[in-house]
Order: structure tokens, then sequence, then C-alpha cells
């Protein structure tokens, strides 16, 4: 039998990216994935006869440049051209859309002159911001215990970039730091179709509205990404999200990773307070030095190690984890491309927004508190197969879109509510594409639930715990435990439920790769 | 809506008026009340309990000459039972359950994530499946969340179950005159469920173990509250001709510190009392060391002792000191060569049977543990209206200060 130095648990982007840079270190390495294809989150998948969609993760914007550059995706076929850029389009029911052009609205169009001054302000200092918040999230978050040269040295960068900001922006900086997104938009900006956008994009994917306490930190997590190099940037991958999964499968399998798929892991098996290997479903035993969990952190300790091995406090914070999931994932196969109103030809390969204001967010955003669905639900829309043809039949269309607010607890449990929520979804896009509705020849909606049963993902969220800032850095997942290991010798975290969170980034499972390197685990 | 909030006004009202009994009374209270005659009380876990009944000097003379009984109820209890519950134990605590056979007790500590102790107390196997864990400290979350993945089920009994301490020289021959057949059986650290017939409700059971809190020889009695008073009664009836006197904890702590045991919140902080982060303790730094067992597998604390143990982390021993002289050193200052701080005394006292000025203290290493020379104690006597400095020679000593062959002896001594 083949022997390994490191298993890692989970084919999620994650997974395979810590993988890969361990296997690139000269470990030998083990990809053990329950589902039949690896991918997690971020494969494409059919859905209908014809129609392949991203499943859950549909527009790639914070795909870390650190891990294209380690694992060379360019060169396994991840290819990412600035003419890829795609834009935002704010829809509105009355009126012509906003559209955010280039890098997250270097252009603005569709507003009035002053407003696109004030959104070039607005715009500027949002991304100097996110700036000094970039490194640090996507290092390992400082360890306050004991910190290392080098770490106390990235510390004082940020200081000293902080600093740089000058006295009056590094106050203004500190001062909206925990605000909420719909204040800070309030004092800066007058168009509610912009407002609505921003307040969409910062609470997209957490249990927050756009007056919560410390929303605005969402919108600084999506700018802190990059692609092709610039801050904010999105694209549409070709081939969907499972073309990166492959360009970084390539990747891994070159460096020797070895992958095996429908291959659930039944426990970690833990010896003397060590990890020491796995048992599958099917009996299988199999031995290695170095475990590394790149799945949801209350999964690999409560059902894989199992709380006997673990101490009480640990298995406290662990499952005081927040993380139930509040989007959910719809796929459409249409007979034909759907027409937005007033948006044009090229924009429809655009990110359309429907969040009219940040007020309506909210009202959207109220229900889900108490445990129901939003009436009118805000949702960004995608229409893939318009720049990729393959993903459908010819003339059809993909409609892909990430819907808010669905509670993952529905009060009246999703097998009685998931008809109505759909129901909503429709009239609300009926409003924007009239006529859409009698195109539909197949629709898919995935609730948290859903998400949950399909990607193994407790709670159904894609963050694997909720983004905010009491489970973010030193918090991510649990305090005191933010370094990728774990109470559990030879046992790792790599998934998005470590720092810095969710997103097809790869940043976790690239920073676990790192601490296992540099612990020589 | 205002008829349904006024639906039973007097349970309301009952409900509400906890705050006028400031101190609970034990199941034992009214034959406590009556022998009371120094009006002493403190307060031991919310309960009103004595410091003193008649004569603390003579209280403690009692449990050494005769046969003492000391009201144990207020310390917290959990039932813990299940198929899990001996997994569950040793994973919450430090020593190794699965040595501990039925109808055994083991004194036993557990700590935290970070391996400081939470308290320490005693654990008693009823049956393979059915534990009673005493405590000073109240825990029940921490055990309902150390629960989790176990098969068991944990369960405050303090009310439920009321306690006595029965210690002396002569507590056996009171516990064979009150009819419990069999008693001479138990050895130390054993325990037996008696019948105790004589309550209005008819039969119910007693159980008996061979232990204390004072190095002497002596039992712990447990039954269900409502059997309190008859029990009481049964004992002191049979105990007239031997001696039996109601004490008060003054005198207990006198001996417990004879004995050289530890009492937590006096002789260490624990963890989730402690406010100053370098109070906390782990179970090396306060003598349980020996409690911890790194073979049985996984409990808590188990990685930050070990850790503490390999980086030589531990900052802190605990001791027993023998003082010259005769003047309890209570809450003094240990020093090094007279003049360098390493410690304070925790409890003090002279010691009747040892004949010794003894104390326990926490010091800081290496002192008490490699440099146990040259240490002294800085002890205030107040003598009318003025304090006279002592520096007294300190000498580490190991505890207990006192051993009694009649603790441990089989049969146990008859009077």
């Amino acid at each position: 039998m083949m022997s390994f130095d490191a298993i890692v648990i989970g084919g999620g982007h994650n997974g395979l990216v810590s993988a890969a840079v361990l296997a690139k270190n000269g470990r030998k390495v083990l990809v053990l994935e329950a589902a039949d294809d690896i991918g997690g989150a971020a494969r494409t998948e059919a859905f209908a006869p014809g129609f392949r969609v991203s499943s859950i993760a549909h527009v790639l914007n914070r795909l870390h440049p650190d891990v294209v550059k380690a694992l060379e995706l360019e060169r396994h076929g991840l290819d990412i051209a600035r003419g890829d850029f795609v834009p935002s389009v704010a829809l509105s029911k009355d009126g012509p859309p906003l559209i955010l052009h280039g890098a997250y609205g270097e252009v603005l169009t569709g507003a009035s002159s002053s407003e696109q001054t004030a959104w070039k302000g607005l715009r500027a200092q949002l991304l100097r911001y996110a700036g000094i918040l970039k490194p640090l999230l996507a290092r390992r978050p400082p360890d306050l215990g004991g910190m290392s040269l080098l770490e106390t040295a990235s510390l004082g960068q940020t200081a000293l970039a902080l600093k740089r900001l000058g006295k009056e922006d590094m106050r203004d900086f500190l001062r909206v730091l925990l605000m909420n997104v719909a204040d800070l938009l309030d004092e800066q900006l007058t168009d509610d179709r912009l407002k609505g956008l921003l307040a969409f994009d910062a609470t997209l994917g957490s249990h927050l509205g756009p007056r919560s306490p410390t929303s605005l930190l969402g919108l600084y997590y999506r700018l802190a990404g990059e692609t092709g190099g610039a801050a904010g940037a999105q694209t549409l991958p070709k081939g969907g999200m499972g073309a990166v999964i492959s360009a970084i499968r390539a990747a891994a399998e070159r460096a020797g990773v070895a992958i095996r798929t429908s291959t659930p892991v039944a426990r970690i098996i833990v010896a003397k307070g060590r990890a020491v290997g796995v048992a599958l479903d099917s009996g299988e035993e199999i031995r290695a030095k170095t475990i590394v969990s790149a799945i949801n952190t209350a999964t690999t300790f409560f059902d894989l190690v199992g709380p006997r091995e673990i101490d009480t406090g640990f298995v406290r914070k662990v499952g005081n984890i927040r993380m139930k999931g509040d989007a959910a994932k719809l796929h459409l196969a249409l007979d034909r491309p759907p027409q937005f109103a007033g948006v044009d030809a090229a924009d429809h390969k655009g990110r359309l927004v429907i969040a009219p204001s940040p007020d309506h967010v909210e009202h959207a955003f109220n229900p889900s508190k108490y445990g129901a669905f939003s009436p009118e639900p805000v949702m960004e829309i995608t229409l893939p197969s318009l720049a990729d043809p393959s993903l459908a039949p010819d003339g059809a269309c993909v409609l892909s879109a990430v819907v808010q607010y669905a509670p993952y607890a529905l009060r009246e449990r999703w097998s009685e509510g998931k008809p109505k929520f759909l129901e909503a979804i429709m009239t609300q896009l009926e409003t924007y594409a009239p006529g859409i509705g009698k195109t539909v020849r197949h629709a898919e909606l995935l609730t948290p639930a859903d998400i949950e049963a399909r990607y193994r993902m407790p709670g159904g969220h894609w963050h694997h715990g909720e983004l905010q800032a009491d489970q973010m850095l030193m918090s991510r997942p649990v305090s005191g435990w933010s370094g990728y290991d774990t109470p559990v010798e030879g046992l790792f975290l790599a998934g998005a439920g470590s720092h810095p969170g969710g997103g097809v980034s790869g940043a976790p499972g690239l920073n676990a790769a790192r601490r296992i390197i540099a612990m020589r685990g | 809506m205002t008829r349904q909030l006024n639906i039973n006004p007097s349970a309301r009202t009952l409900a509400q008026s906890h705050f006028r009994t400031l101190r609970l009374g034990t199941p034992f209270q009214p034959r406590i009340d009556a022998l009371a005659k120094t009006n002493d009380w403190y307060n031991w876990a919310g309960y009103r309990a004595p410091h003193s009944l008649w004569d603390e000097e003579l209280e403690y003379f009692a449990i050494r000459n005769q046969a003492a009984l000391f009201d144990i109820s207020p310390m917290t209890k959990y039932r813990i039972e299940g198929p899990d519950a001996e997994a569950f134990l040793n994973r919450v605590t430090l020593r190794d359950v699965t040595k501990l056979k039925a109808r055994r007790v083991h004194y036993t500590a557990w700590c935290d994530d970070e391996g400081f102790v939470l308290d320490d107390g005693t654990l008693f196997r009823l049956s393979p499946t059915r534990f009673r864990l005493c405590s000073q400290e109240r825990h029940l979350p921490w055990l309902l969340d150390s629960a989790k993945g176990f098969d068991v089920t944990v369960e405050e009994e303090t009310e439920a179950v009321a306690g006595l301490a029965l210690q002396g020289p002569t507590a056996f021959a009171v516990l064979r005159e009150a009819g419990f057949a069999g008693v001479e059986n138990l050895k130390v650290f054993d325990l037996a469920d008696f019948p105790h017939d004589s309550s209005p409700q008819g039969n119910s059971q007693v159980t008996i173990s061979r232990t204390g809190f004072t190095g002497d020889l002596g039992y712990e009695l447990f039954v269900p509250s409502e059997q309190a008073l008859s029990l009481w009664d049964r004992l002191m009836a049979a105990g007239e001709l031997r001696g039996i006197r109601a004490i008060g904890y003054t005198a207990l702590n006198r001996a417990r510190l004879e004995a050289g045991l530890i009492v937590a919140n006096s002789d260490f902080v624990t963890s989730e009392h402690a406010i100053r982060a370098d109070r906390l303790r782990m179970p090396d730094e306060i003598g349980l060391g020996f409690m911890v067992d790194l073979e049985k597998g996984h409990f808590n604390g188990r990685r930050a002792i070990l850790e503490a143990r390999a980086r030589r982390k531990l900052r802190h021993v605990l001791v027993g000191l023998e003082i010259e002289g005769n003047i309890p050193a209570e809450h003094a200052i240990v020093y090094y060569r007279k003049s360098q701080e390493v410690g304070l005394i925790s409890a003090a006292t002279w010691s009747p049977m040892a004949k010794r000025n003894i104390a326990i203290a926490s010091l800081a290493r290496s002192f008490g543990d490699t440099i146990v020379d040259d240490l002294w104690v800085e002890i205030y006597a107040m003598r009318e209206l003025q304090y006279q400095k002592l520096m007294k020679r300190a000498k580490v000593v190991p505890r207990p200060f006192i051993r009694l062959d009649r603790r441990t002896a089989n049969p146990p001594a008859d009077f």
C-alpha cells in the first residue's frame, strides 16, 4: 500500500490548494473527497439536460494572487485577462440601470455627474481602507500569545500603512471600521441604486442587513480581494467555477497529489492527543503524520475527531460558531436569454443586482431575523452562458443567482417554504425582466438546507461560519486557535471556516499549508 | 392579559421572596439550630453553616477523642449516570476512573482547557454506571457541556441529598450501636448502602462511605433530604455514651490541616474564580500532580499540562511547613533569607496532635521545590494593641502532618 505524509480531507478548492502546496514542498499527499467529484461548492454542474452552471460560487473575484503564483495556475489553464472583467449592474424598476464598469466601478455610468464625483471619492476611500486590511485578511492572523519576529514585522507594516494614511484619513479609517454600511453610504452618496448595490455587496452571504452594526466589513472583505491584479474586479470564469478547480487540480496532480473521490472519511484517528490517520466509511484506515481538514470546523471536531478527544472549553467554542446560512442559490434553464429592462447586450454578461435601495435590502433582511424568507428578495444574477455558450444548448440560456434572505432555520421549514420562496423570486425577476417566467424550462432552487445536504456544509453557509467581526481574524474559527493548527497535534484546518474566510480565494488552504511547512508538521 | 398575569399571585409572591432568606438552611437545620450556643454562622455555598456550635476548642477535641458530627449537606453534589458515565468522568477529571471500582470513592480534581484547576472533590462510584461527584463550587454548565458526545445524564442533587460526616475514634462504634450491620467491613474509601427504616415514608437507604476530611477514623453518610432528621436522631441516640458532638467548621478546618488536606478557594483559587492571571493553578502547582494520568486517554487540560511540564512553565508549588514557636502563621508571608518574598501561607495552626506549628503555603518555584533551606515566615502577633513582628524559621515538611493508624485500621477499633 502507498503511504502518505499528509492526508487532506475535503477536495474543495481550499483542500486542493493545501494539498498542492504541501506536495510542491516534497510531501506525499492524498486528498479524500466524499462526493463523486472534487470542487466542493465551486464546481460546474449539470442541473438540467444540456445546462451546466457554477454550483454555488459563480463570480470569481478574490482568488488570491499568491495561490495563482504558488500553483502556477496560469500554466495549468487558468486565464484571467483584464478584458474579462465584468460590470456590476444595479437594476432599477423605474428607470435605467446604474453600472459599475471595470474593477468595481473604475467608471460609473447611469448616474448624475455629482454622484459620479462622489463615487470616485468613496471608491478611492474604500479601496484605500480595504488596502490596509488586505494583508490582515490574507496572512495567518497574528499569534497574540507568542508572535514571531516575522509576524511582528508584518503587523508593523500594517501599522505603518495606517500611519501613511495621514492623521485625518487614519482617524476616519478607525471611525468607519465597524460602522454599518448604510450610514456610511448616506454620508457620501445620494443615488439609491448605487447605495442599494453597495449595501447588497456588503451584506452578501452574511446574516446582516445594511443597518446592522459592522456591516461595512463585508464590503472591505470583498474589496480586499483582487482579480487580474485589480482590487474589486470580477470575472465569470469560462467553463464555470469548475474550470478554476480544474486548473488547481492540474497543479495538484502535477505536484504528485493523489485524489480519491467518493471516499467519505468516517473519523480522524487520534492516539494520545495526536491525529495519526483517518478511517474511511468503508472501514479502511490510512495513516499519515499530518491530517489536514479542509471541511467544516464543527464537522471536523464533532463528527470526525469526536468531542471526547478535545477539551470542554474548545467544544464550547466550536459549538458556538454561528454558521446558519441566509442565502439561496437559484439556477434557471431558460429557452432564450432574458431581457432585463434598460440593460444593453454587453452588460447582460455582467453581474445584475436587484437591490433598489439600502432600505429595500434592510426590509428584505428583517423577516430573516425571525425565521421567514424575504417576500421581496434581493439578488445578484449572472447569465454565464452568454459569454460561454457551452453551458447551455443552442439559443438557450443559463441564469445563476444568489438570492437573499433565506434563513437556514426557516420557521415553516423549507419543505413547505421552498415553493413559496421560488414564487417570490420569480415575481421579483418578472418585474425586472418581463416575460422571463414563460421561458423557464427548469428551475433549481438550493436553500441553505439543500446546500447543507448537498455540499456537506452545516447550516448551508458558504463561509462555513458567519463572517462578522467577532468571527474574523484571531477569532476564526475560534479564539486561541486561529493559526490553522488545532488542539489535536498533527491536525490542521484549511477550510473557509478558518481565517480569512470563504469565497474562492484559496487563502485558508494556502495559509494552512504554509503553517504546516513552518511547523515541520 | 392582566387576569392571566395574576392567575396565581401567591405562587408568584412566593417565588419572588427568595431574597428574604439570605442563607438557606440545610435539612439538618432544626437540630443544628437547637445546638447552636455561639450563633457563629458563615456562608457555605449559600447555606447557613456553623463556624462553631458551643466551643471550637472542645469541638476539635471531639473529632480526635470522641465522635464529631458535621453537616456536609451544602457540598455541591452531582448525580452522573449512564452507560458512558465512566468515560465521561475520565474525560472531565484527572484520575483514571476505570481504576475506580464500584462502591469505591476517590479524591480527584478537574481542569479547564488551559490545565488550570476548576475544583477538587470526591467521586463516589455508586454502581458501574452511577456516580456522585462532590465539590466545593458549582459546575453544572461545565459538566453538561462536557457531556456532548457521551451517553450520560448529569443532574444536580445538592438539595435532594443530605450529608453528614461522622469523624473520630468512636465513629465506628456509634454506627455499630446505631444498627448499621456490616459497617465494620468498610475499608478506607469503600462505600455501601444500609437500610434506614425509621423514616415515616417507610424503608430507605443510607449510603455510608469510609471517608472524611479529618485524617481520622470516620465515615460520611448520605440520605434523601426527607430522611435527614431521622438519621441525625438515630446517630445522636446511638452516640450518646460515646461522646458524639455536633461541630462547626473551625474545628474541622484544624483537623483537615493536620491531615494536610487542601480547600478550594482557600488554599488555591479555582480557575473560574480567579480574576488575576497569576492566581490560576495547575494540578502540579497545588500538590495534585499525582492525579494526572497521561496514559488513560484524553482528559480536559491534558495538552496544556503536558506542555507546561515539558516547557517548565510550572511556577508555583504547594508545600507543608513546620514553623518554629507556637504562634499560628495564618496568611503570613514566606521569605527566603529573611528578605526575599517567595510565597504566602494559606492555612496555619498549632497542631495539638502533632505538637507542632504547621502551615500550608504556596511558594514561587524553585523555592519549596529545590530551594528548601533558609525559609522564614513573618508573623504579626497582636499583643495588647501592638503588633510584635516575629521572624520564624520554616521547614518544608511532608504532608499529612499527622498519621493516625486508626484511620485505616481493619477492622476499625471499637469503643
